[in-house]
């Protein structure tokens, strides 16, 4: 197990200078002028030079490079944005916890859509309900979370008046008049939805063929032969079987999720790292767009090191090996 | 009164390209504490009577019609709650593989102890004793550690081993084995078979042993069913099929039997292969792969009747009776010159 570990947090220093040096190099093959931008406007050309050398962005890349690995591993910082002189560090942390909401509270809700559907829809396939599941599942997965958002808000924000259309609550610290964890669910219920939909359809239909195929496995015929009665059955052998490769997947997306949800972000102005990687690749500021790419790695290889450790703790056969 | 009774069972199966008759009129019965040995072909619907008797097909595709009759029960037609507190309790049942029918995420223990509080108002405690008890009769080496295993750290033969205990946990009166050492080598084979014999013994239940292999039929059973796509083809005690067998296809699955004792240079096959039960052959179902065919064989359908003098012998065949004789004389005779 500890020889595991090691082998993990190896493997994830490997990956982590993959992803970051992949993200420099992109950044240096776009045409861009980050000093002419961070200058601003009316800038004559020697201002824009003299930014230039104040970001270091006239050294070449592999110095660069360099000085953000150190700057990151030897003093935890990631830098400062090219546009505005704030510390990214901040910044991530100022808009990780509007991405973690969306994410966390859709994972919630594409749960609790997809599992009773999907679970429902294996045991009774060709059923009403399996038909209603397959159509939700295709609209799920055509439909854009763009148009699904827009629709929402429209419809339900705007026509109903029901919820907010746009804009984040803070869940802890209620600044203005808003907040608090009442204004921070109430606010969240669109994203969640359009969020989640897509993931939903997905799952229904990873859960669905999951059960049905471990409904046909050896042991669920062993179990009725014992003369286990039927929710027994599903409960003790099947369900734990079949949601084994729900768990890897789930762990996958959250991770990958938390990166920010470009389109959900965008579309209800929530402050989160989706928006704020848009923000900042129009204004080419690379240590901000850096810095969340960090983020997001270190999120993918923490709940890929979650995921393992629950599949072991569901699946013996894997604990012993 | 048979322990179980058998008539007229028909399973049928709905599929894309029609309806299958696996199983089309088989009847059958088993007394207590004896043998049964239903032989034949993969496909030819043993394994599909044993689910139907036990209820275990898919129930969305499966059809079955007929009767079994169990202690004077009918299992086909009994409540879904009644038939489930029989089976794993009255009724048991061991499948072919041992490798899969385990569940892979529960300790063997637990599955053991799930048999018991299942049947039996017990407390954990006691269900536990009783699984210790069941894996050291069933030859578990350190059993009270082995318990707490999962199935993945045992070998074919001892998840076979563990079948076999969950299965007598409740001492059932019938136990129902479906190809139980197909899957397990020869010398791991001999032994769960002795170790079946020896249960049967000491719990006094009554077997039905499904193999496609004479050799385990000819070692353990008291009767033998022979099956020939979803048909009895012939059926007797089991000195009857092996010294005066009366049907073609018994004659040919005699003879591609392998032997110890005699050196043959290939061993004879059944031309052909097993017929299609989505649209079987009419008359005599095995009359495209019978050496001695005639022409009512391709019209007429044989009847399932006894062989003279011996009552219980039923077989399923148009050739008359001295031809018959003759060549099972001949086919004796032959396997004891190979042997001589």
């Amino acid at each position: 197990m500890f020889q595991y570990l090691i082998r993990r947090v190896l493997w994830a220093i490997v990956l982590f200078l993959a992803v970051t040096l992949v993200t420099y190099v992109i950044f240096f093959i776009t045409p861009s002028d980050p000093a002419r931008l961070a200058a601003g406007q009316g800038a004559t050309p020697a201002d824009v030079q003299k930014v230039a050398d104040r970001l270091h962005l006239n050294e070449p890349v592999y110095e660069q490079y360099g000085r953000f690995l150190w700057e990151l591993v030897g003093h935890q910082s990631l830098g400062t944005s090219f546009v505005n002189r704030q510390d990214v560090n901040d910044i991530v942390i100022r808009s990780a916890p509007v991405t973690a909401s969306l994410v966390f509270g859709g994972a919630v809700l594409w749960l609790l859509i997809s599992l009773p559907i999907g679970i429902i829809s294996a045991l009774k396939p060709r059923s009403l309900i399996d038909r209603a599941g397959m159509v939700f599942v295709l609209i799920g997965i055509s439909a854009h979370p763009v148009w699904i958002g827009l629709i929402l808000a429209y419809f339900i924000g705007f026509k109903l008046g029901w919820t907010p259309i746009t804009g984040y609550s803070d869940f802890f610290n209620p600044t203005q008049e808003q907040g608090g964890p009442v204004q921070w669910f109430y606010h969240m219920i669109l994203p969640w939805i359009t969020f989640a939909i897509l993931f939903a359809a997905l799952y229904v239909r990873l859960i669905r063929a999951n059960v049905m195929e471990t409904m046909n496995e050896d042991y669920v015929r062993t179990a009725r032969a014992k003369g286990a009665p039927e929710g027994q059955v599903i409960r003790s052998h099947v369900l734990r079987n079949s949601l084994l490769p729900v768990v890897t997947i789930l762990g996958m997306d959250i991770g990958l999720a938390l990166g920010g949800a470009i389109f959900t972000e965008s579309i209800y102005s929530l402050p989160g790292l989706g928006r704020q990687v848009l923000v900042s690749y129009e204004n080419f500021d690379l240590p901000v767009i850096q810095g969340i790419v960090v983020f997001s790695t270190l999120c993918i290889i923490v709940f890929n090191l979650i995921v393992d450790l629950l599949y072991a703790w569901i699946d013996p056969r894997i604990r012993l090996t | 009164m048979a322990l179980l009774e058998v008539n007229d069972l028909r399973t049928s199966f709905r599929t894309d390209d029609g309806i299958v008759k696996a199983v089309d009129g088989i009847s059958f019965s088993v007394d207590k504490g004896k043998t049964l040995g239903i032989v034949g072909e993969s496909g030819c619907g043993k394994s599909v009577t044993c689910l139907s008797i036990m209820g275990l097909n898919n129930k969305q595709s499966a059809i079955s019609s007929g009767e079994a009759v169990f202690k004077g029960e009918d299992l086909l037609t009994m409540s879904a709650r009644r038939l489930r507190d029989l089976r794993g309790n009255d009724v048991a049942m061991i499948f072919q593989d041992p490798m899969t029918s385990l569940n892979p995420v529960h300790t063997i223990g637990k599955q053991l102890n799930e048999a018991v509080l299942l049947h039996r108002d017990v407390s954990k405690k006691e269900a536990r004793a009783r699984s210790l008890e069941l894996l050291k009769a069933v030859g578990i080496p350190r059993a009270d550690r082995r318990i707490d295993d999962y199935p993945h750290q045992f070998s074919g033969g001892m998840r076979q081993r563990v079948m076999i205990a969950m299965s007598l946990i409740n001492e059932p009166d019938l136990l129902i084995a479906d190809e139980p050492t197909t899957a397990l080598d020869v010398t791991t084979q001999a032994q769960i078979l002795n170790l079946m014999l020896k249960l049967q013994e000491e719990f006094n239940t009554a077997i039905i042993m499904i193999t496609h292999d004479l050799g385990v039929v000819a070692e353990i059973a008291d009767d033998v069913v022979v099956m020939y796509a979803g048909r009895v083809a012939e059926e007797g005690t089991v000195d009857e099929i092996f010294t005066r067998p009366h049907h073609p296809y018994t004659w040919g699955l005699l003879g591609s039997l392998p032997r110890l004792d005699a050196d043959v240079e290939r061993l004879v096959q059944i031309q052909g292969q097993p017929p299609s039960l989505l649209n079987p052959p009419r008359g005599c179902r095995f009359h495209p792969r019978c050496p001695y065919v005639m022409d009512v064989c391709k019209a007429e359908e044989p009847r399932l009747m006894p062989v003279s003098e011996q009552p219980q012998h039923l077989q399923a065949c148009h050739l008359d009776e001295p031809t018959k004789d003759r060549e099972v004389a001949k086919l004796l005779a032959g396997q004891l010159a190979e042997a001589g």
